[in-house]
């Protein structure tokens, strides 16, 4: 299991790099469904198959579907894709990199020190667990999001509502 | 001795039954278009044509397996791939008899829908890398309904979930001992069975592909193997879909009599017909009131089956 941990690591990591330096929009998604199928995988091996696959669900498979969806509509294509290439120069790049290499120094810290780090749980915690601790003990952080995401769809009504006829005319006129 | 085997038997079981029941569902299909439509349908090569899949096959496997030059050639490849794949593993979640299963996963049914989700990536990645406007506009149908249709498909399942208490479809089985889930959850099959065959974009949902206004849809550009691979999908996804249904909703292995396997074969092999049959009698409806059906009628009405649902188990501790 430990071999199967680090090699989903090694490919969520991967994935996620060549997110960032794909110059094609689309590709650059697909790595991004890779990177997530990938932090799935790693969830299932910790021993926590009901969240793997939530993650695969929801967001490899409708969040993503949505993306793709966006960015075909927009028929983005290999001209974006010279355009990208211009985004990556040193200058742009440069700052990112040394904050991630802070991070980064301070995580290998944290593994060779050897300080309690997460380990696999020592038994599946099955979907039951998860429902009780969702609205048993992290009750009040469910109602926020759930909140959160009222007003989100509140916002997107909105937003999508046809303007009325009156006001589509005024805006013709001006 | 045959314990340590039994996995890999299994799987080979799996696939066997799948890749025969796929093909075979189009020598069905044609002969059963052609009763209902008072033809006789492919009747020429072998007894009863049967043998007309394998010529099919040799037809396709010879033919010029054509990638277009303005396609994303990367993508082009990876999307007929994917809609095997995805339906191929969610087989192995799917017990075909009591322990007759490749993976009898806690959470089995979130698997089922993991993998369907992932599947629509294959349609639109192919309407898309075809980079044809026809293709394009069948890939962004394919989302958009999926999206509509997948929703409510996981909502409508809930209703099984709670009435038997967990997520492993064996245990959903043998919680419907008594009484099939299909009698109290009712609206979960109607609602499940249309986002079934919406998913798997047989008609009256097939407009991904509406051959009279898009030629062929996401697979205009495809030949081959390559098309030939969209549609052994198609009909491994359509087997799927009917064998979640039996287990779901139909009990599954129970029945009197034969053994369990066969039991379930044959009512896989009854909704298998009604797929068919749905094919040849319904009409195709146009985009927008697909979609406003999805959203306005059975995202509502799976949204109620699922309080009611919750309140009846709740009462009737």
């Amino acid at each position: 299991m430990t071999f199967a941990f680090y090699l989903f690591s090694c490919i969520a990591i991967l994935a996620t790099a060549m997110v960032v330096t794909s110059r094609h929009p689309v590709h650059g998604l697909l790595y991004l469904v890779v990177s997530f199928l990938a932090v799935a995988s790693v969830f299932y091996v910790l021993g926590a198959p009901f969240i793997a696959l939530l993650e695969v669900i929801v967001y490899a498979g409708a969040i993503m579907v949505l993306f793709v969806f966006m960015i075909m509509m927009l028929n983005l294509g290999p001209n974006v894709a010279s355009e990208e290439s211009q985004f990556l120069r040193p200058s742009v790049w440069v700052g990112p990199s040394l904050l991630c290499l802070v991070l980064f120094v301070e995580m290998i810290y944290v593994v060779v020190s050897g300080e309690p780090s997460a380990t696999a749980a020592a038994s599946e915690i099955d979907p039951k667990q998860v429902g009780v601790a969702l609205i048993g003990k992290y009750y009040l952080a469910v109602e926020f999001a759930s909140m959160l995401l009222l007003a989100g769809i509140v916002a997107a009504y909105h937003l999508g509502k046809r303007s009325l006829p009156d006001e589509t005319t005024e805006e013709a006129i001006q | 001795m045959i314990d340590a085997y039994w996995p890999i038997l299994m799987i080979v079981f799996v696939l066997a039954v799948v890749m025969t029941i796929a093909p075979g569902m189009i020598w069905l299909e044609r002969r059963m278009l052609a009763l209902w439509q008072d033809r006789y349908g492919p009747n020429r090569v072998g007894p009863f044509g049967l043998l007309q899949v394998a010529a099919d096959a040799i037809k396709m496997i010879f033919k010029e397996d054509w990638i277009p030059p303005f396609a994303d050639k990367a993508t082009f490849i990876l999307a007929p791939c994917i809609i095997n794949a995805t339906t191929l593993l969610a087989f192995a979640v799917i017990p075909f008899g009591p322990g007759w299963h490749i993976s009898d996963l806690s959470v089995g049914l979130l698997f089922f829908l993991a993998m369907s989700s992932l599947g629509v990536y294959s349609v639109t990645l192919a309407g898309w890398a075809s980079n044809n406007k026809y293709s394009l506009l069948g890939g962004l149908r394919a989302a958009g309904q999926m999206l509509a249709y997948e929703v409510f498909m996981g909502l409508s399942l809930m209703g099984v979930v709670m009435m038997a208490g967990s997520f492993r479809i064996s245990d959903i089985v043998e919680a419907q001992q008594n009484v099939w889930f299909c009698i109290p959850q009712f609206l979960g099959f109607f609602l499940f069975f249309t986002a079934g065959v919406a998913e798997t974009h047989r008609l009256p949902f097939d407009l991904p592909e509406a051959e009279a206004e898009l030629i062929a849809g996401f697979h205009a550009e495809y030949s081959s193997l390559k098309f030939g691979m969209f549609f052994i999908g198609e009909y491994i996804g359509i087997t799927l879909i009917s064998a979640l249904v039996v287990l779901l909703y139909f009990g599954g292995w129970h029945g009197p009599w034969f053994h369990p396997v066969v039991w379930f074969l044959l009512k896989v092999f009854f909704f298998l017909v009604i797929f068919i049959w749905m094919r040849a009698s319904f009409a195709r409806p146009r985009y927008d009131q697909l979609i406003a059906f999805g959203w306005k009628l059975m995202f509502p009405l799976a949204l109620l089956n699922l309080m009611v649902t919750g309140a009846v188990v709740l009462a009737m501790r």
